[in-house]
């Protein structure tokens, strides 16, 4: 379904990324996956080697904009143009805002919002040029929910969501579509860290009773990346089990 | 290199980007008043101009080029061609 298509998703190495690039890999995406660490990136690498899948890990840091043009330059040497983009790497520092240091607030503007800005910015002149491109941000329920504690996390995450619909305005006469995939609390490292009863209070908010998977995502993903989802642009798809509906 | 070869390839250019006949480009045609370019238009035909020249154009300068002499004259004073 993806066949010929290069995609760059970055935050890559564990959690909603990984199964991102694994399934834009299965839909026969050549993929590459981008990390903070080496090793992180070698971990993509052999992840995507044992699934038989096309493409590779890099290094990169997702605020540092001559990292962003190298490994867009060494992917366009290798495999070619992006096609696909995944805006998927993001932290957390958590803090109610009483407590909230200036540095909290910087780093969760930085790896969460500015990136997006300096990788789409990156893609885009490629993109025009070939007259097609999907860029899909992974944004979060808390963005449009708010959560306490989570004030620099939610105002990234809603900046996404602003930023993905201006530049599908923009960009939609060159056949470019710009979506977000909004999860809500799905099992990774990021929601473990959350203590067991912190978890049960959630539960109770989700219809569906549960967490959501990694898989959950990356199925949405695949599907804005795929060919089916040609006329969606601006959107937020939400995936959520119902703990938030539009 | 001759200034009529910089005028037809700037002309190729604007009509390929955007869409016209390279007979209708003259060389007071303006992007956006003649030949139908909108503002990403613009944008992406500064930007063939800066690969087709290897050059940089600078947003300032960029705002200036609105006809297709302005981007002859541009290319003719700022780069070596």
């Amino acid at each position: 379904m993806l066949d010929t298509q290069i995609a760059l998703v970055t935050g890559a190495s564990r959690g909603i990324g990984q199964a991102i690039a694994l399934e834009l890999g299965k839909q026969g995406a050549i993929v590459i996956g981008t990390s903070t660490t080496s090793d992180g990136a070698e971990h993509i690498s052999q992840y995507l080697k044992e699934a038989s899948l096309k493409g590779k890990g890099l290094a990169m840091n997702v605020n540092d904009l001559a990292q962003i043009n190298n490994a867009i330059e060494t992917t366009r040497k290798e495999f070619g143009e992006i096609s696909i983009l995944v805006n998927n790497a993001g932290i957390t520092r958590d803090n109610l805002l009483a407590r909230m240091k200036d540095e909290e607030w910087d780093e969760i503007m930085e790896t969460n919002l500015k990136s997006i800005f300096y990788l789409s910015r990156a893609v885009l002149r490629a993109m025009m040029k070939a007259r097609s491109g999907r860029i899909i941000n992974i944004s979060s329920v808390v963005g449009v929910t708010g959560n306490p504690g989570q004030t620099n996390y939610a105002a990234a995450k809603a900046g996404i969501i602003g930023f993905s619909k201006s530049l599908a305005r923009e960009v939609g006469s060159r056949n470019i579509t710009i979506n977000c995939v909004a999860p809500g609390f799905i099992e990774t490292d990021m929601t473990r860290s959350l203590s067991a009863e912190q978890q049960q209070n959630l539960i109770q908010h989700i219809p569906l009773g549960r967490l959501g998977q990694p898989a959950d995502i990356a199925a949405a993903v695949a599907f804005l990346a795929s060919p089916a989802a040609s006329y969606i642009t601006g959107t937020t798809l939400h995936i959520n089990g119902g703990m938030y509906m539009d | 290199m001759e200034n009529t070869d910089i005028e037809q390839r700037i002309k190729k250019i604007v009509a390929e980007q955007l869409g016209v006949n390279e007979a209708d480009v003259k060389n007071e045609s303006s992007f956006v008043n003649d030949l139908g370019a909108d503002s990403l238009d613009t944008v992406e035909l500064v930007m063939a101009l800066e690969e087709e020249f290897e050059c940089e154009i600078p947003d300032e300068q960029a705002e200036k080029i609105n006809t297709v002499q302005e981007a002859i004259d541009y290319v003719n004073q700022h780069t070596s061609h």
